[in-house]
């Protein structure tokens, strides 16, 4: 393929790459007086970069290292919208705490061509390059309050572990390479299929591992609940969500690509994962008092159940990650903003117990979150419910009944502190008004709320034949 | 099959959803200062838009082919490829429906006054739970279903949590918590079937067919979640904390309907979808319900709060209800769905006597209550009408019931049905006795003097109810002329399959 059509095809990422190289000359002259619109300019390169990655084509280009098929697309679309929002809830929340940097959105802008980078790669390169783009930016972000005690620990806990972590998928990566000889996927699965060897699946397993950390999964979730209370909340919305999904349309891709004739091996490493995140999850989460740190172990449950999906090594697994991820993504988003909403004396309500009574002082705000979080729970006519749905449903037809049953009852032991959100706000004495809710987070929460019920019942009925199209072009049976 | 309106299933299930709306959108115009006139108008909507839906049941009923098995007022359109909208009903949910619809205003009237706290969140509650309930009834497509069955949890759980009593956010916990356990393993077992029979159609799954080996399995998980709901013992321990707290129209509602749910699904999956799982599981069925029976019906008679005391009794009778559905033949069948009917109807009844007597005095304790017929004659005349139809007294539509399901269960084992027997004794011990203790004797209590009898708006309530029990007690082919065909293909296909 010549070099105008495989550029034609990196066009996303080139758009967000050559904008934020100019957006950041242009911060860096006028200094953070131009922050907001250093954000205005961020914000629409990343709504026309997920234009072009929604409309983008097919092909495999870059010597094989750089993949644009339905499913990247797919995931990158959604990841750019949702940094997006990360950039307007960012903007109005550093403002009202007078940290009003520049750099934060083009912050947030670098990570989305991370994460687009992970869920075109097509070799180990192009992989780790794309996670330590990401990552690395995430590291920043995750600090971004220097001067508050919690923050720094949020980030240097982030950046020590999440090294160790790509230090895990170094080593795996390089067995991998020293024992298939190559580094693109298409080769390895090759010589993996020529001449089996143990070393192969040691590296297999590192890579696992090292991804498994990156999406917050169970046993190397550890960094998730400390991350989540400290970092600022536009980067925990963000954190959780959009590069969850890159990282796991990654481990996808990797697993279903180079390893396909591993699957038996592999799939066993996910269920391992997959169970103890939905019951380290589900179990952890009983005894939170924070806010965040309830949703860091909701997080560690739900990528339990994107595991599970991903186990099945089916085309209907991957696609039921990806509408999983995609419906997941927008609940922790609403949720998230809604937390930025809510305020008391200028305090950001950060303990379940400081929601007590919400229902006497913002029904709307109740509502949005009430929504949110039965949707989490994975309560029907929610959306999270046919994101749960899809994924046992992958998993029964793969055969894995066992763990379905183990995931549904983990998901009724989870139930327990999702109701008890919702317990707090309607059933309990209220403490007092509110801060007037900013705008932008208001809304989000509010948008968020309607997709979950109803526009996601009729959404579906689109993004389900999208996904099917989607997966179509991963190249399974 | 002409139908009059189209989409009448659809406008009689979602019609109440609109009207929850239509009070949310009236209160965000409305001027905020008046607090009063927001409460009236959510009010006096609720109260049009269930009987707007009442009026729509009775064109349904009116219209509805008695004569035939097939499903009636079908809607279908494909929504996904693996969901369906699906809507229909035969001679046993659109009776299940129309119960529904009539205990929905009574419902309503029975909060008229007496919830004085959050009161349009309350109404807006009760008409996302009918949609729900209806829902549950005509839904024809497997998943569809589900969502109508999960969903009734949450306006339920925050109805139970929001205006409860004292004990009020353990019950909403254990009530979601228990019910959802039990659901989540139907959801397992839909998906399989779903994945095997490669539909969601619950007409065709019943036909279907699944294997021998599969269906122990499936038969267990359905089980699970519609035992939950019915409640059967051993599983049964949430509903007393949920009544209990539950206010009045919640506890109608509970018993009224919702208990009704979970022999619903008996009949419609577990009975034709697992023939060879339900003949299998039959005396593990009945074991369970002549326990439940008698065992529950003791616990009834040593309750000291009116309210647990029904609640026992309800366990009690859902238990004739199990074991009429297991006994597998026509007259248990029938039987457990006449008994449902008018279960929703005594049950109903009763926990609005006790809403009356609550309103009142505010306790439920039995003793604090003595000589009441002096008091309020009227009111004691309607208490005694429900005991008795609650002890099934010929005449009134709980003997209908009782009888039938207890002829159906000799036919299929004696000995159930002796020990079965003794629970109409044990119902009559417990249920007389109350009213002994709260009607009968002397005023003792001083507390007790001026109040009024009933008022205008109980006696409303009342009614339709009183008539219902009398008219099913003494022309019960009321509701055999709905059921009889539906049932009888039920019992049919069933009774081939095992070969009895």
């Amino acid at each position: 393929m010549d070099l105008t059509s495989a550029l034609h095809l990196a066009l996303p990422e080139l758009i967000l790459a050559v904008s934020v190289l100019g957006i950041l000359v242009y911060g860096a002259l006028r200094g953070d007086k131009a922050a907001g619109s250093v954000a205005a300019l961020c914000g629409a390169a990343l709504i026309a970069a997920a234009f072009a990655a929604a409309f983008n084509g097919h092909g495999k280009v870059f010597n094989g290292s750089f993949i644009a098929d339905g499913v990247a697309n797919f995931a990158k679309t959604f990841i750019y919208i949702a940094s997006a929002l990360v950039v307007v809830l960012a903007r109005g929340y550093f403002e009202r705490q007078n940290n009003n940097r520049f750099e934060f959105p083009i912050l947030v802008t670098l990570s989305a061509i991370g994460m687009s980078m992970m869920v075109s790669a097509g070799d180990l390169i192009a992989l780790y390059i794309g996670l330590e783009l990401n990552s690395l930016a995430a590291y920043v972000m995750a600090a971004f309050r220097r001067d508050d005690a919690k923050g720094s620990e949020a980030g240097l806990k982030y950046f020590v572990l999440g090294s160790l972590s790509s230090g895990l998928l170094l080593y795996g990566i390089s067995l991998v390479y020293g024992f298939a000889g190559s580094m693109n996927f298409d080769a390895i699965a090759a010589s993996a299929q020529a001449n089996m060897q143990v070393g192969l699946i040691f590296g297999l397993v590192f890579v696992i591992a090292g991804l498994a950390f990156k999406v917050s999964a169970a046993p190397f979730h550890m960094w998730t609940p400390d991350v989540y209370e400290g970092a600022p909340t536009p980067v925990v919305a963000l954190f959780a969500g959009a590069p969850k999904f890159a990282a796991l349309v990654l481990l996808a891709r990797v697993l279903n690509d180079a390893f396909a004739g591993l699957h038996d091996q592999w799939a066993q490493v996910l269920l391992a994962i997959a169970t103890l995140s939905f019951l380290i999850g589900g179990l952890g989460g009983l005894m939170q008092k924070d806010f965040k740190r309830l949703l860091a172990y909701s997080s560690i449950a739900n990528m339990g159940y994107a595991m599970l999906a991903l186990a099945a090594g089916t085309d209907k697994g991957v696609m039921a990650l990806l509408l999983f991820s995609v419906l997941y993504m927008v609940d922790t988003l609403g949720l998230f903003s809604a937390q930025i909403a809510l305020s008391r004396k200028g305090i950001a309500v950060s303990k379940i117990d400081d929601l007590s009574g919400l229902s006497k002082v913002d029904m709307k705000l109740t509502i949005a979150i009430t929504v949110l979080a039965l949707s989490v729970l994975g309560m029907p006519p929610f959306s999270g419910f046919w994101g749960k749905f899809f994924v046992f449903g992958a998993a029964l037809e793969a055969g894995y009944w066992g763990f379905a049953v183990a995931g549904l009852v983990a998901s009724v032991i989870a139930a327990f502190y999702y109701l008890r959100i919702i317990k707090v706000m309607w059933f309990d004495g209220d403490k007092g008004e509110l801060d007037k809710a900013p705008f932008e987070a208001k809304w989000i929460a509010y948008a968020a709320a309607a997709f979950a019920f109803p526009i996601a019942a009729f959404a579906l009925s689109g993004l389900y034949p999208l996904a099917e199209t989607a997966v179509k072009s991963f190249g399974l049976n | 099959m002409s139908p009059v309106i189209p989409n009448l299933l659809s406008l009689i299930t979602f019609l109440p959803l609109v009207g929850a709306l239509a009070i949310l959108g009236v209160k965000w115009v409305s001027r905020k200062d008046d607090a009063s006139v927001i409460e009236r108008n959510a009010k006096w909507i609720a109260l049009w838009t269930t009987l707007a839906t009442l009026a729509l049941t009775v064109i349904l009923l009116a219209g509805f082919d008695r004569t035939t098995t097939d499903y009636q007022f079908v809607e279908k359109v494909q929504w996904f490829s693996f969901l369906s909208y699906h809507m229909g009903v035969d001679g046993i949910s659109v009776l299940f429906v129309a119960l529904t619809a009539l205990l929905m205003p009574l419902c309503i009237l029975a909060s008229w006054d007496s919830v004085k706290t959050r009161l349009v969140e309350y109404m807006i509650a009760f008409l996302v739970l009918e949609t729900l309930v209806i829902g549950v009834f005509t839904a024809l497509d497997l998943f569809l279903f589900y969502v109508f069955f999960e969903g009734g949890l949450v306006p339920m759980f925050l109805i139970i949590g929001i205006w409860g009593g004292k004990d009020r956010i353990y019950a909403a916990y254990k009530f979601f918590l228990y019910t959802l356990l039990g659901s989540v393993l139907m959801l397992a077992a839909m998906l399989y079937m779903v994945s095997v029979a490669g539909t969601s159609d619950i007409p065709t799954l019943s036909t279907y067919g699944f294997s021998q080996a599969a269906q122990p399995w499936l038969w267990f998980a359905f089980f699970a979640s519609f035992a939950v709901k019915m409640p059967m013992w051993p599983v049964h321990t949430w509903l007393p904390d949920a009544h209990v707290q539950a206010p009045t129209a919640g506890s109608v509602m509970l018993a009224g309907i919702l208990l009704k749910l979970g022999g619903y699904g008996f009949i419609r999956f577990n009975l034709p979808m697992f023939p060879h799982a339900s003949e299998l599981f039959t005396p593990f069925v009945l074991t369970l319900s002549v326990i439940a029976i008698v065992v529950t019906s003791l616990i009834a008679f040593r309750q000291t709060d009116i309210k647990k005391l029904i609640a026992y009794s309800s366990v009690a009778h859902m238990g004739f209800v199990t074991m009429g559905i297991f006994a597998g033949n026509q007259a248990g069948v029938q039987g457990a769905v006449y008994q449902m009917i008018s279960h929703g109807f005594i049950s109903g009844a009763l926990f609005l006597c006790v809403g009356v007597v609550y309103d009142r005095w505010h306790t439920r304790e039995i003793a604090f209550y003595g000589g009441l017929t002096k008091l309020m004659p009227h009111f004691a005349f309607v208490f005694l009408l429900f005991t008795m139809a609650n002890v099934g007294l010929p005449g009134t539509s709980g003997f209908v019931g009782e009888i039938l399901t207890m002829t159906g269960l000799y036919q299929a084992s004696t000995w159930a049905a002796l020990v079965a027997a003794t629970g109409v004794i044990l119902s009559a011990m417990y249920a007389l006795t109350l009213f002994k203790r709260v009607m009968y004797g002397e005023v003792t209590n001083e507390q007790l003097k001026g109040h009024p009898d009933l008022s205008l708006r109980e006696k409303i309530i009342f009614a339709p109810l009183i008539a219902g029990t009398l008219l099913l007690g003494i022309y019960p082919a009321f509701v055999f002329d709905f059921t009889t065909a539906s049932v009888d293909a039920v019992v049919a296909t069933y009774r081939a399959i095992i070969g009895g």
